[in-house]
């Protein structure tokens, strides 16, 4: 799909010497990759930490999959409904990439939601970040992806009101099909998250 | 109201560090008031602050670690001096907790304030002329870069005077940089300023990354490319790869200092060790991030003043690619005595080790572009045979290092300091002085006195000899790194001749300034009006010096290595010019200085604690990248009738220029071809 999205946009500028929507889909996944590097010692620092529960509360006693599985799903449609989003902006249908955007804001807000409703609990329980290095790693974790999907949603809000005010533009797509990236990226390493962290920690 | 910050946050009591603020402020006051007596505010602002032109940019990076390596060079002096004194029993003139601030403020500065934004300026100022194009892939980005970075060396620069700096050593390994050792502020500045120009670093890497990529001009191969641009290449994927870690980990330490959390700390299962593994694991790619650019710019210098294309062009790049893979699974040589075991210690020895391969195949690639070339020696040319000699000498002491069982007696000892200071002043700073004088015309369009650029040399040169093997001398004797104070009184005279030595390498920085002064003193007697000064080889010398802002009136085309060298061999044939074409640029922008700028808020409030400022900054911070986001008028197109005339003033200015550097170049052009 990038290729095709890639050239699109490289024929809607033809007084350009270079192709930018290109070389802006290019440098965004380059960032992606370092973000990745982010993610992946986070991860690392999670498996050197996990059994540092300092006699506190272990994986199993503190997750519960049914809750996680909802977030999971939740998550994993809105990159759905993203996907269609797109579909709908390469076929020049403002009304719909719109509609679908608001779709998958309403579902990444519940995720994040769901979140924070998840680490509140915790700490009311007295398992909160400063008991042990592993819930420390864990909140780390995980805080990170959330707090990524809250910049995703912001993200959105400001898609929303640029392609109302502007329309599908040669400065509008690009930027979509940028966060569209972003958004299948943070799909990607919850996944990560939910195999690694959650299903390793009960199973 | 002020979080911690209070009055007695400014340290009074400390003569020394009283006496650096008022004159500190009496220069920064004598430039401000410079500033606006000659009205040049608007003047800096409109074509310097605010400006996207990667030449520009580079220069303002020059311009800011210059006046951090003063400010470095001031601790290393005092480091020295101190050490001159504190000889069997005496205290010296600093006390212990200053002396480590002082150690701890001189490696962080060095490294991420003057070598880093050195490397970073010359990619800046040469990578897109090198590459031909009309600059970089994110110009915004580039200036938002600089940005994050100059506002870092504010704040190391506001512990000075406000609070302190860390006590920890450059690198703040935790437990000690944890809230319970270290509860005061130094360690927090050190997070914020090295946070803040991390993320800019970032940026700069994923810019470079992209326009070596995608912007080369027509024909320019990546096996085209000039050898400099290859090594930027390799230290901006180093750059993408390792830097998000240093940002990952100095989250952590900041979660454990600010929120209690037991990531490095001694109990609640944190792990100290790993504190150290993850900023290994950018640090040490971080010191090939310094050093690749500085391999390039020897490739360049010495190519061009031999008169000979680089021998080995290919085994250079692979070379280059060899020791940017190997960076990567080296990082526990620096913590042998960790105690990870036999096996652990023997893989990373073993692969330090490999790394001096590709790494003699580059000196030996330079002997032999020497060999029977005609070299000229000139100041660039001096400092890289400085370079071929001193970093030698340095890697093999690294080699020594790389043996697990001869590090566990020389971890912590000053054999480590002489170590990379044989490697860093050696490659790093002799590489950027020659990258500087190289590529100074280019940048302002005349060259620097050749005869002040030898005498910082030899300065530098003898300096650092008389400074450093005193230090491998003493550690053999027992001497261990960040000493405050030593009872034996034999070592003295080792330590007096290591401070001649940096008093000698003080000359060679006034050299270097009394260099600038009377280079711009005589800037009309050695300007550069042909804009190929020393019959350079690489597309820069196509084009004018300084060159225009759009850099390449027609985008060159490249049909091998060294394309406009060999274009010059066929200067005869007058090509056919295709009419000029209106120029697409990238217009200057407010949003990088007022987005730094209000990071440099949050940075200070977030170091005090204080909440509401910290909350203030942060959103200074989104709302003017939002508003730099809704901002359409972003680029323009020069009319090619205003490209015409610039390019007509140019040529007018290359027909003025004295017929020597003609004649020269048949000369040379004839001893090639003898050779």
């Amino acid at each position: 799909m990038a290729t095709d999205t890639l050239h699109h946009g490289a024929t809607s500028e033809p007084h350009e010497h270079h192709d930018t929507t290109g070389t802006k889909l290019f440098g965004f996944w380059v960032y992606l990759m370092s973000d990745l590097v982010i993610f992946g010692s986070l991860f690392a620092t999670y498996a050197v930490l996990m059994k540092g529960t300092a006699a506190g509360p272990t994986a199993a006693d503190i997750f519960e999959l049914p809750f996680v599985l909802v977030e999971t799903f939740l998550l994993l449609f809105s990159s759905f409904t993203f996907g269609m989003g797109v579909l709908a902006m390469n076929a020049e249908r403002l009304g719909q990439v719109k509609a679908w955007l608001g779709i998958t804001f309403l579902l990444g807000a519940a995720f994040v939601g769901m979140e924070v409703y998840e680490f509140q609990h915790l700490i009311h329980q007295g398992y909160g970040p400063d008991q042990s290095a592993f819930l420390s790693s864990f909140f780390t974790l995980v805080g990170t992806h959330g707090l990524h999907v809250t910049v995703g949603l912001v993200w959105i809000l400001l898609m929303l009101v640029q392609l109302s005010t502007k329309g599908i533009t040669p400065m509008t797509r690009p930027r979509i099909l940028c966060l569209s990236l972003f958004w299948h990226f943070l799909d990607i390493v919850w996944i990560c998250v939910f195999s690694f962290v959650y299903l390793m920690g009960v199973l | 109201m002020f979080g911690k910050l209070t009055l007695d946050a400014i340290p009074y009591h400390e003569p020394i560090i009283m006496i650096v603020a008022a004159f500190m402020a009496i220069g920064g006051a004598a430039l401000l008031g410079a500033l606006t007596y000659y009205r040049k505010w608007g003047w800096l602002w409109n074509e310097w602050f605010t400006s996207v032109d990667h030449k520009k940019l580079g220069i303002m990076y020059f311009v800011v670690a210059l006046v951090m390596l003063l400010r470095g060079f001031a601790d290393a002096i005092m480091m020295r001096t101190q050490l001159a004194m504190a000889a069997g029993g005496a205290a010296g003139y600093l006390p212990p907790e200053h002396y480590d601030q002082i150690f701890t403020a001189h490696g962080v500065i060095m490294i991420f304030f003057v070598a880093m934004p050195m490397v970073i300026g010359l990619m800046n100022l040469v990578v897109p002329l090198q590459i031909g194009a009309r600059d970089v892939a994110f110009p915004f980005l580039n200036n938002l870069s600089f940005w994050l970075f100059a506002v870092s060396a504010i704040l190391v620069n506001i512990s000075l005077v406000v609070g302190e700096f860390a006590k920890t050593g450059w690198l703040a390994y935790a437990p000690l940089s944890g809230i319970e050792f270290s509860p005061g502020v130094g360690v927090d500045y050190w997070i914020w300023a090295l946070q803040i120009s991390g993320i800019g670093t970032t940026l700069t890497g994923i810019n470079f990354f992209v326009t070596i990529l995608k912007m080369r001009t027509k024909g320019m191969t990546l096996f085209r490319m000039p050898i400099f641009t290859w090594t930027s290449l390799c230290a901006n994927v180093l750059i993408i790869a390792s830097f998000p870690i240093l940002t990952a980990t100095i989250a952590l330490l900041t979660l454990d200092r600010y929120f209690g959390m037991h990531f490095f700390t001694n109990d609640f299962g944190g792990n100290m060790m790993m504190y150290v593994n993850l900023i290994w694991a950018w640090g040490h790619p971080e010191v090939y991030i310094l050093i690749l650019p500085a391999f390039g710019v020897f490739s360049e210098v010495i190519a061009t003043f031999a008169r000979k294309r680089l021998f080995g062009y290919k085994t250079m790049v692979w070379a280059t690619v060899a020791i940017t893979l190997l960076s990567f699974i080296v990082w526990l040589h620096h913590f042998f005595t960790m105690g990870a075991g036999a096996n652990v210690n023997a893989f990373f020895g073993i692969m330090t080790m490999i790394i001096a391969i590709p790494t003699g195949v580059k000196v030996f690639n330079w002997l032999f572009t020497i060999y029977r070339g005609s070299l000229e020696l000139t100041s660039p040319v001096l400092w890289t045979l400085g370079f071929i000699i001193t970093f030698t000498l340095g890697g093999m002491t690294g080699v020594m290092l790389a043996l697990p069982a001869a590090n566990f007696v020389l971890h912590n000892s000053l054999f480590v300091i002489a170590h990379f200071h044989n490697v860093i002043i050696g490659g790093v700073v002799f590489g950027m002085m020659a990258g500087l004088t190289y590529w100074f015309p280019k940048a302002f369009g005349f060259t620097l006195s050749e005869k002040w650029g030898k005498r910082s040399f030899w300065c530098w040169f003898i300096g650092f000899y008389v400074a450093f093997m005193p230090l491998y001398v003493l550690s053999f004797f027992g001497a261990v790194r960040r000493m405050q104070s030593y009872a034996n009184p034999e070592w003295q005279p080792w330590m007096i001749l290591a401070w001649v030595g940096a008093v000698i390498i003080m000359m060679g920085i006034a050299c270097t300034i009394i260099q600038f002064w009377v280079s711009i003193r005589d800037r009309k007697l050695n300007a550069d009006l042909t804009g190929d000064p020393w019959d350079g080889r690489t597309l820069e010398w196509s084009t004018s010096s300084p060159a225009p802002f759009y850099n390449f009136a027609r985008l060159p085309e490249v049909g091998d290595i060294d394309s406009f060298w060999s274009q010059k061999q066929r200067s005869n044939e007058q090509l056919d010019e295709a009419p000029y074409t209106d120029i697409h640029m990238p217009r200057n922008t407010v949003a990088g200085p007022v987005i730094s700028f209000f990071a440099l808020i949050m940075g200070f409030a977030l170091v005090w604690h204080i909440w509401w400022l910290a909350a203030f900054g942060a959103l200074g911070v989104v709302v003017s990248f939002i508003a730099r986001v809704f901002n359409e008028d972003i680029d323009y197109y020069v009319p090619a009738a205003e490209v015409a005339r610039i390019e007509r003033e140019h040529q007018k200015r290359k027909t003025s220029a004295p017929s020597s550097a003609v004649s020269d170049r048949e000369q040379t052009n004839y001893v090639e071809a003898r050779a």
